[in-house]
């Protein structure tokens, strides 16, 4: 993955650079944290199309994971004069000083996908990402009208023990449950997002629940645990989808292709389109100096069996997931 | 009498076992419950050996090369290559030449290891410790970064099949456990291992091959990982080069030590390490059985560790005897 997205990567900018620029066009320099996940691959694929469709020239580096291949990536962007400077922070701290230097070259920075401390606050025009919290939410209330007040025993595969990302999709799912007497966690446990650990620990719910007979509905924190959980389900001769309800979060393509064939029934996206709402308000601020807010949150658009699953399958499995 | 008593072989390591049985027991009533469900036995016992056996497998490689006084730190980077390698074959080219790639591949990284630590002289826990950072890389090159998923029904029968209503994974350790037992236990092989990890430079001298010995179980270990790699593949149906394996070679280690092997080399005892890869999963499938909070689940296995690891400390023992003798 990682070189063939760095080739595809070198052969865009060599490309783009290669194009005489117009006075209109502009110019957007994009420190990618690297290929950490299908995610971040499907996000770089992304910004690059949502671009191309807005005529505007993406130049994207690739840190590898790294901080200061970030920070060098950011300084060179500066040095070209780039007109915006997209940013995924691969930590939250540390930024302040070549942010600083962005500013004094009056080049704004776009954050995508992820936050910095809030000392940095100043130094950066927008922020495009996702709510966590509100992610389990909409989960929660997918599952609170799928059940219509009927009493619900839910089970949940949380994500990876202290990661902010399963700390909130909990968060937002409990406080639904929290509003819906009939709905109920009976059971919690950690698949650290993984397909393997998601099996293994839905093995031992089923087991623990009377051979699944008393859950009404799964919830996990990310789809990949929800893929292995069904295949647990069907081989303790279970119908997920039917017997038991499932909702989980990301919307990779994989859950699309368990919802077509009846067998999951609601996702949450996590979109890799940051780069669109980001170019937009890089636009507008170019063009006519709005400014936006400092916070534009991404939608979590939910997708059950009613949205074309093997279309959007489709559109989805070239992404790079 | 209670030192003599623990110090007998394996005793402390079938206690372990039965107390954290009877614990899954008492925190989970239909531990033992067994049903047939499509063909295949379904309980909680099942599902400790159907989970139990990837972790099987790497003990079983693991435990002659640290009998040769080694360590292989890359099982769960090979673990990660040969499922994707099986699994990106496995749809179009069939099982025999997936299967085949895959566990050829295990055999070159063991290779590589062997050569490493046996003909170039370099220390066990750095010569692995290069495969175990470089193999997932590779792993990652080979699903180009994603989970490759494959639908080969005969590739899905080595993970979810069944053979008399046991589990697949379970046949197929049980068939390495038998194949690695006769081959070292049924010649001479064994015991010169055990020389090689006791005083290398002593069995050269005696006229033992201890080079050879020591490729031999780097390239035996990484054809166990190569097969625990294509099970776990089987399993979800899918390579998952980033999380394959993951830090399984420390749970290989530990159950290669729960059952009493020591790291020092000398002697090795294989069902003893199938008892510990058990010992771990019986605790796991416990804790996930508890429904406690999964915060708590790294802290009860490090203490059932340690008890288990005290129960076979010699001066441990000793000082058991002394408290009995002074309350006396």
């Amino acid at each position: 993955m990682t070189s063939k997205a760095l080739l595809a990567a070198t052969a865009l900018v060599a490309i783009t650079l290669s194009l005489p620029a117009t006075a209109a066009e502009l110019t957007v320099g994009f420190s990618q944290i690297g290929s950490e996940s299908g995610w971040r691959a499907a996000e770089t694929s992304v910004s690059k199309s949502e671009a191309a469709k807005r005529k505007v020239t993406l130049k994207i580096a690739d840190a590898q994971q790294k901080q200061e291949n970030q920070i060098k990536a950011i300084r060179s962007f500066i040095a070209q004069g780039v007109d915006a400077i997209f940013l995924a922070p691969v930590v939250s701290s540390g930024w302040d000083a070549v942010l600083k230097e962005a500013k004094e070259a009056k080049i704004p920075v776009v954050l995508l996908d992820r936050d910095i401390d809030p000392s940095g606050k100043e130094l950066y025009l927008t922020a495009v990402t996702s709510d966590s919290v509100h992610e389990g939410a909409v989960a929660g209330e997918w599952l609170a009208k799928a059940v219509a007040g009927k009493a619900c025993n839910v089970v949940e595969l949380q994500g990876t023990v202290g990661a902010s990302v399963a700390t909130n999709r909990k968060k937002g799912f409990d406080s639904v449950v929290a509003k819906n007497a009939n709905l109920k966690v009976v059971r919690s446990q950690t698949g650290d997002f993984t397909r393997a650990k998601g099996k293994e620990v839905m093995e031992s719910f089923i087991k623990a629940e009377g051979g699944g007979k008393t859950i009404c509905a799964v919830y996990a924190h990310n789809d990949d645990m929800m893929v292995g959980a069904i295949q647990a389900m069907k081989e303790a001769g279970l119908k997920p989808g039917k017997d038991i309800l499932t909702v989980s979060i990301d919307a990779v393509p994989d859950i699309f292709k368990a919802i077509a064939a009846g067998e999951a029934n609601a996702t949450v996206e996590l979109t890799p389109n940051m780069a669109g709402p980001a170019l937009d308000a890089i636009m507008a601020y170019k063009a006519k100096g709005t400014v936006p807010p400092k916070w534009i949150q991404t939608e979590s658009k939910l997708y059950t069996a009613a949205d074309d699953p093997q279309k959007i399958y489709d559109s989805k499995k070239g992404l790079g997931y | 009498m209670m030192s003599r008593l623990l110090q007998s072989r394996g005793l402390a390591q079938i206690i372990a076992l039965l107390v954290i049985l009877a614990v899954d027991r008492a925190v989970s009533p239909q531990f033992f419950d067994l049903r047939m469900q499509d063909g295949r036995l379904f309980g909680s016992l099942i599902d400790v050996l159907n989970r139990g056996a990837p972790v099987a497998l790497l003990a079983l490689g693991m435990v002659l090369v640290i009998a040769t006084r080694g360590i292989d730190l890359s099982v769960g980077a090979v673990m990660a290559i040969s499922g994707a390698i099986a699994a990106s074959l496995a749809d179009a080219h069939g099982l025999p030449l997936a299967l085949a790639a895959a566990l050829g591949a295990g055999l070159l990284c063991g290779l590589w290891n062997g050569f490493l630590v046996a003909v170039l002289g370099i220390q066990p826990i750095v010569a692995t410790l290069i495969l175990m950072v470089a193999g997932r890389g590779v792993a990652q090159l080979i699903t180009e970064g994603r989970i490759v998923t494959f639908t080969a029904p005969d590739l899905v029968w080595l993970g979810n099949g069944a053979v008399l209503g046991v589990p697949a994974p379970v046949v197929v350790v049980l068939g390495m456990l038998i194949v690695t037992g006769a081959v070292v236990r049924g010649s001479a092989l064994g015991l010169l291992i055990e020389a090689t990890g006791g005083n290398a430079r002593a069995s050269e001298l005696a006229g033992i091959g201890t080079r050879g010995m020591i490729l031999a179980v780097y390239v035996w270990c990484g054809l166990c990982a190569a097969l625990a790699g294509v099970i776990a593949a089987a399993d979800i149906m899918g390579a998952d080069a980033n999380n394959a394996g993951l830090w399984l070679e420390l749970d290989a280690i530990l159950a290669v030590v729960i059952g009493g092997t020591s790291l020092f080399g000398g002697r090795f005892s294989l069902v003893l390490a199938m008892v510990g890869a058990l010992i771990i999963q019986a605790m796991n499938t416990g804790i996930l059985l508890s429904g406690y909070p999964p915060e708590f689940n790294l802290v009860v296995k490090a203490a059932v560790v340690l008890v288990v690891l005290l129960l076979q400390s010699p001066r441990f023992a000793n000082v058991g005897v002394v408290l009995g003798r002074a309350r006396q």
